[in-house]
């Protein structure tokens, strides 16, 4: 069982079985946004952990960095706020659907209250609680005191802080340049568009799934999915020399795994051609550099046109049209292309990360002559 | 009782000269203040330059005993000895040393490279870098830090970047 747990928790088939599952949860919302199953998630993250830290190495591996015991509370939060939030939207759903208001709409929840003094003694009383547990914390989880910084050694494995673990985990795709600034700023610059990009109305003042599907997809894709999954590995699922370890294994420094990454351009020319790498950069990285254009033009192609006519869920997600005329007339030309924009950068880290791991690919364009790898 | 309570012209722009000429004193006391914060009052940098002992000292593969002191790895191999850069190139942390797989490995992002400095594994753009190393009159090796040579440009070849030994 053990063992099972350590093969299959590998990212290569993790990633692939946490996608399956927010299709699902996506297509069965309304299964999902039940009490029972509310209830039966909470139950059963918490009997997870416990049977987790029944091991002996999990636990020794889990609490090598004190910094991760608030990940406990919030992969429990994690689940919770998804749940609850699916939860309100589809049984407001469901009222609008028998033509009812919003649960929020309705005269006793219209009612108002003043902010002094209802909200701010509960502010008072939440920052005391807050401070008393923080000290409590602090008190009970002493912060571990290490030898004086040494400039010429770095522990190993070097983590950082939990929550940047998402951004040092993406650091294993991608050049420097890009996970630790590009796409961050990114990050930070699509979170700030999304007010100026999201013109829909809906779902203002209450809780909605039916009515802003497409934010709510693509937004808990990103977060949900894509960002939480990359914290998990990477506080979890990585011991010494950033291997991957399963929740059950022995950190051993010595695991052997076989990482010969490889680029697109030493693909093409030495593995397939049998030839020398050309000297000319562009004529080197010509197979990489085609790559990246195409998946810059015939990706939006795809993501606006319905190029194929397959039937049933298939069809859905591989014929293409995702966002289609309807996006591209509500939203104008501008927000529409900010938005295939941003969507073709978040995808590339799920496209790397799998490149990665099925054929050990390296770079798509490498150029360290000019520090431009991609 | 008609005290004038009024400032005149004159007044007025002595008192706006005071205050101003004061504001400026008091930020640019500041100023100085967080300007000097920024440099460090001690500095633990080893030295950029250092004797690192004969050729002969070391056996061929690579050698550790500088690496906690100034960062560099000495790797002696079919008549050459060079001198490397503890840094990986791909975000600046320390790869350790393992000797049973004969590779040097990055602890943050899995970085892996050959024994001779050249990446193979993970996501390091290119090898390790390597120091100007040359012999003085007594035949010690000096290591300067302050000259690097980067392979993916091609100077690996240049005649200061080894010793032949």
């Amino acid at each position: 069982m053990k063992e099972f747990f350590n093969i299959y928790t590998d990212p290569v088939y993790s990633f692939t079985f946490v996608c399956i599952a927010f299709f699902f949860m996506i297509k069965y919302v309304d299964l999902v946004a039940t009490k029972k199953f509310g209830i039966g998630l909470m139950i059963g993250t918490v009997v997870m952990f416990v049977l987790c830290f029944m091991d002996p190495v999990f636990s020794a591996n889990f609490y090598m960095t004190n910094d991760n015991v608030p990940i406990i509370f919030l992969v429990l939060l994690l689940a919770w706020t998804t749940w609850f939030a699916l939860y309100k939207g589809v049984n407001n759903d469901r009222r609008m659907a028998q033509g009812l208001p919003p649960i929020e709409a309705t005269p006793e929840n219209r009612e108002k209250v003043w902010a002094w003094p209802n909200l701010v003694y509960t502010e008072l009383f939440a920052i005391i609680l807050g401070t008393v547990f923080l000290i409590g914390w602090a008190v009970f989880f002493k912060a571990p005191l290490e030898e004086p910084a040494n400039p010429t050694w770095a522990p190993n494995p070097a983590k950082a802080p939990w929550y940047f673990l998402g951004l040092q985990e993406m650091l294993v795709y991608f050049d420097p340049w890009l996970a630790g600034v590009l796409l961050p700023g990114l990050i930070v610059v699509g979170l700030i568009a999304i007010p100026y990009i999201d013109v829909n109305p809906k779902g203002n003042g209450y809780y909605t799934f039916r009515e802003r599907k497409f934010a709510i997809i693509v937004y808990l894709f990103c977060w949900l999915v894509l960002w939480n999954f990359l914290i998990i590995i990477g506080t979890v699922f990585r011991g010494p020399n950033w291997s991957f370890y399963g929740p059950f294994e022995v950190w051993d420094t010595h695991k052997v795994i076989a990482a010969n990454n490889v680029n697109i351009s030493e693909m093409l020319w030495i593995n397939t051609l049998g030839v020398k790498l050309p000297s000319n950069i562009l004529v080197r990285e010509i197979a990489g550099i085609l790559m990246t254009l195409a998946y810059l033009v015939l990706f939006p192609l795809f993501l606006t046109k319905k190029l194929f006519n397959f039937k049933g869920t298939f069809g859905a997600i591989f014929n293409g049209g995702f966002l289609g005329k309807r996006y591209l007339q509500r939203l104008g030309w501008a927000r529409y292309s900010i938005l295939i924009f941003l969507v073709l950068m978040t995808l590339t880290l799920p496209i790397k990360m799998y490149l990665r791991w099925l054929i050990n690919l390296k770079y798509i364009v490498f150029m360290p002559e000019f520090e431009f790898n991609i | 009782m008609s005290k004038r309570t009024t400032l005149n012209r004159r007044e007025f722009f002595s008192f706006l000269s005071v205050g101003w000429i004061a504001f400026a004193a008091a930020a640019g006391g500041m100023a100085s203040l967080i300007f000097r914060f920024l440099y460090p009052n001690v500095v633990f940098e080893p030295a950029m330059d250092f004797v690192a002992g004969r050729p002969d000292d070391f056996d061929d593969g690579v050698d550790e005993r500088w690496k906690n002191v100034y960062g560099v790895w000495v790797y002696k191999n079919e008549g050459k000895l060079v001198a490397l850069s503890n840094i990986c190139t791909h975000l600046g942390c320390v790869p350790t040393w393992l000797p049973a797989e004969r590779k040097f490995k990055c602890p943050c992002h899995g970085s892996g490279y050959y024994a001779n400095g050249i990446n193979f594994e993970g996501p390091a753009p290119r090898p390790l870098e390597r120091y100007k190393v040359n012999l003085d009159a007594s035949g010690q090796i000096i290591v300067d830090k302050t000259k690097v040579f980067r392979y993916e440009k091609g100077e690996w070849t240049h005649p200061d970047s080894f010793i032949v030994v």
